[in-house]
């Protein structure tokens, strides 16, 4: 195995028994020739701190046994003809990871209220270090996020990835776009200025056509009949508290359910025949007969 | 339990004699449920209470606004000689209090005329609240007509729709004479045959059967004479 030596050794497998160096009850080649030398203090000293970093990720490893959790994440196979259009759900995640990060530092100076909100982002624009550029990354950031997250769809559907066994990973993406849409209605609001108050007003009325449910959700949305101090602090609370929650345990599930299921191969590459008629099931092999679990 | 497995497995290939178990400790005859499912049972239904001791609360906090309505607000905006029959004078007024300039409307507010069949000692105040989705419309006094910027609706001199994507006419505040000078009140909606309903938001039709697919909210207030 190839990928083996990029492991650090306590994560990687331990050899099966009898492959290993040297006949059982032999000593070493080079201990009959030569007496070891013994190593200097300093010696000793660098090669214990050498070792560090990997007794640091034994201890850890011995307490939660994630080693083999994580090698069969970061090291499954993938099917042939994998592309660059299997990239577009990391790039999504990575956009969710960019909002995330500049959502938190934009928190520290933002003022949810009506009649600061404005001037805190002119604040965080004008005045704060780097302050124009985290919040252009945030505002920009959305769309790409909300771009990718279509692109990702589009892979997914021509692809026909979420045949069976992923319909699930399907309909679970679906909610994951729907709160992503969610997340950048409600982050609109926030700035307060004309665009974002008008833009919200338009977004909310369109919510109320909906009959006889409609007026009762604008009027939760507003949290009142008319748009007012309320509603941003309730678009703060959805946007920064129980969205992102949603989010990141939905993305939990589906990278959960990618690891399980594995990816598929594209449509133009044919299924091979197994070599061997192996008792697979067939959740274990993925609908594709491509075999998508880590190696035992 | 095991025991329908074991014996459809077990049981029947093995060729000990079957023997009757033993009666669980504290076992009485007619016994409906067992301690373990009784404990099972009594678990639930306390975390169940807990739960909803936790969850019931918070979504009705989330979900009260929806049937608050606030305090029923009138302000003064002009004597009443400064305004005419025949056309609009623009007043700005807070229909939402706390929120700065973000809660200030305007109306468009004009003496009752004959040709439509008003008293002159009324005062109409027509809201400048589109009916498709809430853009701010103006009165054009060349055209007479109220155009919205923002996807083309246009509304005839009494707030009427004339064309674009409007529902129904631009909505309406109560008006009240006090000592002289003008007062508005709270906003009502109209039916195209400009019938006071209760206040809808834009976007919704009224009238007809559409009363019953867009209902009157609780957090508004009810029309004059309704």
């Amino acid at each position: 195995m190839k990928l083996g030596s990029l492991i650090p050794a306590p994560l990687r497998k331990p050899a099966k028994p009898g492959t290993g160096n040297g006949a059982k009850g032999q000593a070493p080649a080079d201990l009959k020739t030569a007496p070891p030398e013994r190593p200097s203090d300093a010696q000793k000293l660098a090669d214990r701190a050498k070792e560090a970093p990997v007794d640091v990720l034994a201890w850890v490893d011995q307490r939660t046994a994630a080693s083999g959790f994580l090698t069969g994440m970061l090291f499954r196979k993938v099917p042939k003809g994998t592309n660059w259009f299997y990239t577009l759900g990391s790039a999504t995640l990575f956009a969710f990871i960019v909002q995330a990060v500049t959502g938190v530092f934009l928190a520290m100076f933002y003022t949810p209220s009506t009649t600061q909100a404005y001037a805190s982002i002119s604040h965080i624009n004008n005045e704060v270090f780097l302050g124009a550029f985290v919040h252009g990354m945030h505002k920009w950031g959305s769309s790409v996020m909300v771009i990718l997250i279509f692109l990702h769809m589009g892979r997914t559907f021509f692809f026909g990835a979420y045949k069976y066994p992923r319909e699930l990973n399907w309909v679970i993406g679906v909610v994951l776009l729907i709160l992503t849409m969610t997340m950048a209605f409600t982050g609109y609001l926030l700035p307060f200025d004309q665009r974002s108050f008008w833009a919200s007003v338009v977004g909310i009325n369109i919510n109320g056509t909906g009959p006889i449910i409609g007026p009762y959700l604008s009027d939760f949305l507003r949290a009142g009949p008319e748009l007012g101090a309320t509603t941003l602090s309730r678009f703060y609370a959805i946007h920064m508290l129980l969205l992102p929650g949603a989010i990141i345990a939905l993305i939990g599930a589906h990278l959960y359910l990618v690891v399980k299921l594995g990816t598929t191969a594209p449509p133009w590459v044919r299924a091979e025949k197994p070599k061997v008629a192996a008792p697979v099931s067939r959740l274990d092999a993925g609908a594709d007969g491509n075999g998508a679990t880590p190696a035992r | 339990m095991a025991d329908e497995a074991d014996k459809q497995n077990g049981a029947e290939t093995s060729s000990r004699p079957e023997r009757a178990k033993p009666d669980p400790p504290g076992y009485f005859e007619g016994e409906s449920m067992t301690r373990r499912r009784a404990f099972t049972v009594a678990a639930q239904g306390i975390g169940g209470i807990a739960g909803a001791a936790i969850i019931l609360p918070a979504v009705g906090f989330a979900v009260a606004p929806i049937f608050h309505r606030g305090k029923e607000r009138w302000e003064e905006v002009g004597p009443v000689d400064d305004f005419v029959a025949d056309t609009y004078r623009q007043v700005v007024f807070t229909e939402t209090e706390g929120i700065g300039d973000a809660g200030k409307t305007t109306a468009y507010v004009r003496k009752g005329s004959k040709q439509f069949g008003e008293s002159p000692n009324e005062i109409v105040a027509v809201s400048n609240r589109c009916a498709h989705l809430g853009c701010p419309v103006s009165y054009i006094e060349a055209a007479g007509n109220f155009i919205c910027p923002c996807h083309g609706g246009v509304y005839d001199f009494q707030g009427k729709r004339l064309g674009g994507p409007p529902v129904r006419p631009l909505d309406q505040f109560q008006t009240r004479i006090r000592n002289g000078r003008v007062e508005v009140g709270p906003r009502y909606s109209v039916t195209s045959q400009l019938e006071p309903v209760r206040a809808r938001d834009p976007g919704e039709f009224t009238g007809g059967i559409w009363e019953y697919l867009y209902p009157p909210r609780p957090s508004t207030f009810p029309p004059p004479g309704g």
